[in-house]
């Protein structure tokens, strides 16, 4: 009894600890090896900049986060449980949230049904066939997302209708809705005017504290800014791992950069 | 918009068709109630299924025929039929029950065959679940007496009423029709429905939201089964038979014809195909010879493919908007927000009144 309480205490403790935990983790595409041998622990609330070259992995090392592409070895754990066999849908529904490099946005529906949908997915009633209330909880909390990223002025708009800048807004609307506990950012300030990129951090810099991210950022001033830590990655693994600081007086990462930035 | 002008400008026109429907035994003849009437209504209503699967949840199925077919079989197997194989006389409303369940429940099993495909392998693989259907009706004379397949096939008389006569079962196939044009419109804005188009729109990004897309697919065509089922039903009481001619493969692409002609994008087009299909393929004779149908049917999808991918409906949205801008223009030149009704804008004005 006593043994299988502690047991349960610390799995409790255990999983208070890590959002995210990657054990080995590999992904290849056919003969290329897009991910190798990867090994990386998010706390709960911490927050995570991936940087690296194009190519380097950053998007893979997501979609095997997510399940879209699940590694071809290694496991991964979200907040103590094992989810290496889970299909994607499953990992979202205990916390998980991501955006898309590329906008993967429902382009004949309208800004509001797309959070609406958002916030429904990790809710009850996903099959339901009755029209929303206009005291659907699930409807308020989208109008509410719908402010946040400041798209009430195309609310009814279908999705193909908004400008870039709106739907990398809505891109990060749909990863916030429900109750997210750790979200992935897959290059959100990409393409976005300086006064959209402020918006952004605020946005960022305005999350509750026990949601965690990473971020995938090319821009060091944008992710230090909304960072605590950073991981480098190059040819499919992990090069570097520290602080801001760390990263940014690193030789060797000023190299990697400054090489491949005139390359 | 302002909602109130939806209400003002469409009504009108939809009340003008609920009560022409409503009137259109009265001064049709038999023939005209009946084989055009009610016939366009129950073909109108199979391809509605398709509409559901195609236009909301991008899933093209070319198995709806069969599905209703399937229920069309099982009326003149639990039910009654004078070619003395099975029969089991059931009552009348078991009969139906059972037979658009199975139904439904085969259209979920052709939904879970075809689940993991996209776009042209759907198509294949719904069609050659078509094709094995027809071969399986036309070789097993156990259950389904195979070549000669059943007649004999009666609707109940229930309340005094011979059902098979042309106005009642013209009012029959009315309800029905009605009743899941309905249910289409109103589901569309449910949960289900937006995160049917959604899926149909992305279902990658659906997974990245937590919704399980294939129990959603599977879902939509067991749905769209009870749609077809039902019509299968009228379909066996409006022949009186049912054969294996009746769900070869050539009917089987009428539905997807229909379906494309009036246009995928709002219930209504499925009803309108199957109109101008059924004038057609009564008509065409007076036109040319009768083999000459399949030209002239064949010559009428191009001409729509062709010109307006969404169909009849993308004509009439065309013209709505010209008609629209021209008057607009002539008040004051403010911007209209496009005037191409899509079906979410439909859906919205139903909710918003
Ligand atoms: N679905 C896929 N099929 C085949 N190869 C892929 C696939 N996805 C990624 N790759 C390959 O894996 C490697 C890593 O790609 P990834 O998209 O993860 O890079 P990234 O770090 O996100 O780069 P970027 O900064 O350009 O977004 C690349 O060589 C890419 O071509
Ligand atoms: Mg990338």
């Amino acid at each position: 009894m006593v043994g299988a309480r502690t047991d349960a205490l610390s799995k409790l403790q255990g999983a208070g600890r890590y959002a995210l935990e990657l054990e080995a983790v590999s992904r290849h595409f056919g003969a290329l090896v897009a991910l190798a041998d990867i090994n990386l622990t998010l706390e709960s609330g911490e927050r995570r900049a991936v940087l690296g070259s194009n190519g380097a992995g950053k998007t893979t090392l997501f979609n095997a986060i997510t399940g879209d592409f699940p590694p071809t070895a290694g496991r991964i754990r979200l907040f103590g449980e094992d989810v290496t066999e889970l299909p994607g849908h499953e990992r979202i529904r205990r916390g998980l949230r991501r955006t898309y490099q590329i906008s993967l946005l429902f382009d004949g529906l309208t800004v509001i049904d797309n959070v609406y949908l958002a916030c429904r997915g990790i809710g009850r009633g996903r099959f339901s066939l009755r029209r929303p209330s206009d005291a659907d909880p699930a409807m308020e909390s989208a109008e509410n997302l719908v402010s946040v990223v400041h798209l009430d002025d195309v609310r009814d708009q279908p999705v193909a209708n908004l400008s870039h800048g709106q739907q990398r807004q809505l891109e990060i609307a749909l990863a916030l809705a429900g109750a997210p506990r750790l979200v992935l950012f897959d290059e959100p300030a990409a393409g976005l005017s300086p006064a959209e990129r402020a918006e952004l951090i605020e946005i960022l810099q305005s999350m509750p504290e026990h949601i965690g991210y990473i971020i995938i950022e090319h821009d060091m001033d944008v992710a230090l800014r909304v960072a605590q830590s950073v991981t480098m990655m190059h040819n499919g693994r992990v090069f570097k791992e520290g602080t801001p600081e760390e990263i940014e007086n690193d030789p060797e990462v000023q190299q990697l950069y400054l090489g491949s930035a005139h390359g | 918009m302002d909602p109130s002008r939806i209400w003002t400008r469409v009504h009108p026109l939809q009340w003008l068709l609920i009560v022409l429907l409503l009137a259109y035994p009265g001064p049709a003849s038999d023939f005209f109630t009946f084989q055009i009437g009610a016939y366009s209504l129950i073909l109108g209503t199979i391809a509605l299924s398709l509409m559901m699967l195609g236009g909301l949840g991008g899933m093209v199925s070319l198995a709806q025929l069969t599905v209703a077919g399937l229920a069309a079989y099982l009326v003149a197997i639990f039910g009654e039929n004078s070619v003395g194989v099975l029969g089991l006389g059931w009552p009348w409303w078991v009969t139906c029950l059972v037979a658009v369940f199975i139904a439904a429940v085969f259209s979920a099993f052709v939904g879970a065959i075809s689940v993991r495909t996209e776009g042209i392998y759907t198509i294949m693989i719904t069609l050659a679940i078509a094709v094995a259907f027809f071969f399986l009706v036309r070789q097993n004379y156990v259950v389904f007496n195979g070549w000669t397949g059943f007649a004999g096939i009666e609707p109940p008389t229930l309340f005094g009423v011979y059902w098979r006569d042309p106005a009642p079962f013209y009012y029959l196939s009315l309800a029905v029709a009605a009743f899941f044009y309905w249910a289409v419109v109103y589901c569309s804005r449910s949960p289900f429905g937006l995160a049917l188009q959604a899926i149909r729109d992305n279902p990658r990004r659906m997974h990245a939201l937590g919704f399980n897309v294939a129990a959603h697919r599977v879902t939509a065509y067991f749905l769209a089964g009870i749609i077809a089922g039902t019509a299968g039903v009228l379909l066996a009481w409006f022949n009186g038979r049912i054969s294996p001619g009746s769900v070869g493969v050539d009917v089987a692409i009428d539905i997807l014809v229909i379906a494309v002609i009036g246009g995928m994008r709002h219930p209504v087009g499925p009803f309108a195909g199957a109109v101008v299909f059924v004038l057609l393929q009564n008509f065409a004779i007076d036109l040319i010879d009768r083999e000459r149908f399949n030209t002239v049917i064949g010559l009428v999808f191009f001409l729509v493919v062709l010109f307006s991918p969404d169909g009849l409906l993308g004509i009439w949205s065309e013209l709505r908007s010209r008609f629209q801008q021209s008057r607009q223009s002539r008040f004051h030149s403010r911007g209209s927000s496009g005037g191409s009704k899509t079906f979410d804008s439909v859906g919205a004005s139903q909710s918003s009144h």
